[in-house]
């Protein structure tokens, strides 16, 4: 069964003359325990989509549907334990006046856990940050740091469907190998469904499986990653995009 | 822990409780307000203000009510009144000395009231947006709109002369300010990424109020209270000076302005005195919330 | 090969409350008519390199250097206004993002204008003529067009072109380019760059190009210098980037994803504090 289904799917933002098409007919399947990934350049409306599925993007039609779900406007609260996302700036995704302790131990009593404190410290580890680094302020922590913090909030409610928004973008080349490192193996310890947006093609071919490569808000081509590797893209504009990241 | 000195320990880079993140912190911002010696200069000033408020009757070396008709108007110097007597031959620095407990008493109230009512009303405005928005944001440009001191005599007019009316008319046009700023900070929290993932773990608009922007925005609020604190001891003298604030015989300083006013050509001391006692408030609170800012604007900081 | 400009132990110091950091330590290099790369992760000092070798650092930060000379005269010896005839007149910087670089509230047209008037003497029709000659010479066609818009109405790559064109104006012996194509797509990228490979060539400028992206360095420079920690840590031509010895640039090398060698987990760098410690590297010729 699928764990994500998204059927004709468009996304606007403004109304009337103002009204912007963002994303238009996107359809997709992301089966459970896979990982699906989207590119394009900025402006081609794939973050967009996360955020439509999470619910942060409000005017949407056409169908979405998560674990055979189907989602209305408004989410349930249940939503959010099934289905969480990391965003791409961790110097913005994080309260600046919130230690780590005060972001993950909120979001545990959001999701109505009990045992806060040892669920804190199993969630650091979970993520190879430790102890020391539960009191710490965002301004005593380095980006990638921080993203394994947002990492760890998102992981809190225990969710099945992980949206990644260029979770790596905003870091160094060395710690984007440890980030990316610690998602694969995340996936693979707790068998997570992720859908990964990024820029950076070589970043979607080492993490996803399939990927739809996406052009002025709509998806031009699904391919598995063999045809990506390979450069067998048959859309022009896929092939225009592989042409210039290698 | 032993071979560590405290200052050490609230130096640290990682704090082991939540205790000792809140102390790092604070200790932290301690340090940086400690540098700036203007600011420590308007520190003091108040705290000097607060220490003669707490201990007026030990302080003042007369009864701050005793008229004495025979001695009135006495120059700078006289003996035992340093500062001379105003027309009723009343001690002028001990009803300076008393006074201070009436200003303090309405920049506490006011500080109480105008920028708690701005905060809830811009958050709320700026993070629901839509109808609430335009409401209540016409509703302070009401406010806005009429000239200040004009509306607090309005008020007074209204309720009556005395000092808790006119703190309560000073408060009730100080807030619309303090709201446009909380909404505007508002407006631009609440697009950031730390919004949307609080949103993200179910979290209601109550809650996003009060524990993610209000601490946000709390801050540049206190250094704008700071900065209009002169503003408001201002506008309370005035009240007083224009007979509608503090009442006779009470010594605000406000007040004292307004008696010494008919005798200001032949004994200038009488109304210059508690002019220069509100200049040096004013002018600490003013030092003060610029050293505030630096330490609290999390823009600046960092 | 003739050196435009020579950078001798170059300090880059910011006094704190912990004692004093440094952010540059000791670098030096040459520049002579080339496209030089300076590569390195956040806060390892290269956009301070970029920015001290102009003085441009803000207090409290310190430059210090034994000497920057550019043609044979020192310019740390130069007072503050005679630093600013060098910037922008012989030194010019491209920013890695357009729109804070440019005048929001005045057309685009204007801003050329006025910068090239600022450097030269000419009447507005000839500034007119020359502005459009500048945009057209970084590929810019529709150039009236984009003379009377305003910075917010440029995509990303149309404003990095323009504020190269400003730059290229008073026409500068050196280009130093700060991450000016990461804010850009990767198709707009490519675009950039050729333009910039191309003035360069035609004009006989000197070309600091600092980047986080090793392969963009290695594919588009002629030397790079690999920085850690505020010191050079490694000089190598920059076809030769693949053959590199020192373990931080290996490691970084390494830790990049690749389409052709896919892989279960990525490298991960195993940083030792050695590298930090050692001297520069001196990146003189």
């Amino acid at each position: 069964m699928s764990m994500l289904d998204i059927n004709d799917l468009n996304v606007w933002f403004g109304h009337g003359r103002d009204r912007v098409d963002a994303v238009k007919g996107a359809t997709f399947t992301v089966a459970r325990g896979e990982s699906f990934g989207l590119v394009g350049e900025s402006g081609s409306g794939k973050s967009t989509i996360l955020r439509a599925i999470s619910g942060l993007a409000p005017l949407w039609s056409g169908g979405m549907a998560v674990d055979g779900t189907a989602l209305s406007k408004q989410r349930p609260k249940a939503f959010y334990k099934t289905v969480q996302m990391v965003f791409q700036d961790p110097y913005a995704s994080l309260h600046p006046r919130h230690s780590v302790d005060q972001v993950l131990g909120e979001t545990l009593h959001l999701h109505g856990f009990g045992d806060i404190d040892a669920r804190v410290v199993k969630l650091l580890d979970d993520v190879g940050l430790g102890q020391k680094f539960r009191f710490r302020y965002p301004h005593q922590l380095s980006g990638g740091q921080r993203q394994r913090v947002a990492i760890a909030r998102a992981l809190a409610p225990e969710p099945e469907l992980l949206l990644l928004d260029e979770p790596t973008s905003a870091l160094d080349v060395s710690v984007q190998a440890e980030i990316l490192n610690l998602l694969v193996d995340l996936r693979r310890d707790r068998g997570l469904t992720y859908v990964m947006v990024s820029h950076d093609l070589s970043v979607v071919g080492h993490m996803c499986e399939r990927l739809a490569v996406m052009q002025n808000g709509q998806i031009v081509e699904i391919m598995g990653v063999e045809t990506l590797r390979k450069m067998e893209a048959k859309h022009p504009y896929s092939q225009s995009l592989l042409a210039a990241s290698v | 822990m032993a071979d560590q000195t405290l200052r050490q320990w609230l130096l640290t880079d990682t704090p082991t409780s939540r205790r000792h993140a809140k102390l790092s912190a604070i200790y932290q911002g301690w340090l940086s307000f400690r540098g700036n010696t203007m600011a420590m200069i308007g520190l003091w000033i108040l705290l000097a203000l607060v220490g003669i408020a707490a201990f007026a009757p030990i302080l003042s070396p007369h009864d701050p009510f005793v008229q004495d008709l025979g001695n009135r108007l006495a120059p700078l110097g006289t003996e035992s009144h340093i500062l001379g007597t105003d027309s009723l031959g009343r001690d002028i620095l001990s009803r300076l000395i008393y006074g201070s407990r009436i200003t303090l008493y309405i920049v506490a109230l006011v500080a109480l009231i105008a920028p708690v009512v701005g905060l809830l009303v811009g958050t709320v405005s700026g993070y629901v947006g839509g109808w609430v928005d335009v409401v209540l944001m016409r509703i302070t440009d009401i406010f806005l709109a009429f000239p200040r001191l004009v509306l607090a005599l309005a008020f007074v007019a209204a309720l009556g002369a005395g000092i808790e009316n006119a703190v309560l008319a000073i408060s009730l046009t100080a807030w619309p300010p303090y709201a446009r700023i909380a909404r505007a900070e508002t407006l631009t929290i609440r697009a950031a990424d730390y919004i949307s993932a609080i949103q993200l773990q179910g979290a209601g608009a109550m809650r996003i109020i009060t524990r993610h922007i209000w601490p946000l925005c709390i801050s540049s609020l206190i250094v704008r209270v700071t900065l209009d604190m002169a503003g408001i001891i201002l506008a309370a003298a005035g009240l007083g000076f224009l007979g509608l604030g503090a009442q006779p015989p009470s010594p605000e300083w406000g007040a004292m302005i307004s008696e010494g006013r008919r005798f200001i050509l032949d004994h200038w001391w009488v109304a210059t005195m508690p002019g220069l006692a509100i200049f040096t408030v004013s002018l600490a609170f003013n030092l003060l919330g610029d050293g505030l800012r630096d330490v609290l604007d999390p823009k600046g900081g960092e | 090969m003739d050196t435009l400009l020579d950078v001798q132990d170059l300090w880059v110091k910011f006094p704190s409350r912990q004692g004093v950091f440094d952010a540059v330590r000791g670098v030096s290099f040459t520049l002579g008519r080339e496209r030089l790369g300076i590569v390195g992760e956040s806060g390892s000092g290269k956009s301070m390199t970029g920015r001290a070798i102009l003085r441009l650092i803000r207090p409290p930060g310190i430059v210090e250097a034994k000497q920057i000379s550019l043609g044979g005269v020192d310019l740390m010896g130069k007072s503050e206004k005679e630093m600013r005839a060098v910037r922008g007149q012989r030194i010019s910087m491209v920013m890695q993002d357009p729109k804070f670089s440019l005048n929001p509230v005045m057309t685009i047209g204007d801003q050329i204008i006025e910068a090239y008037r600022q450097h030269n003497r000419a009447s507005k029709t000839q500034a007119y003529a020359k502005a459009v000659e500048m945009l057209e010479a970084v590929s810019i066609r529709d150039a009236d067009r984009v003379m009377r818009a305003y910075p917010h109405e440029m995509s990303g790559g149309m404003g990095q072109r323009i504020m190269i064109a400003m730059m290229l104006i008073p026409n500068p012996e050196i280009l130093i380019a700060d991450e000016p194509t990461s804010a850009l797509d990767v198709s707009v990228q490519r675009q950039v760059l050729d333009i910039m490979d191309k003035l360069v060539k035609d004009r006989g400028m000197g070309l600091i190009f600092i980047s986080h992206d090793l392969n963009l360095v290695a594919d588009f420079c002629d030397r790079v210098l690999i920085m850690y920690a505020g010191r050079i840590v490694e000089i190598c031509q920059a076809d030769k980037l693949s053959e590199a010895k020192h373990p931080y640039t290996r490691g970084l090398l390494n830790s990049l994803p690749r389409l052709d060698a896919p892989r279960d987990h990525l490298e991960v760098l195993k940083r030792d504090p050695a590298w930090a410690q050692a001297p520069s590297v001196s990146g003189r010729v």
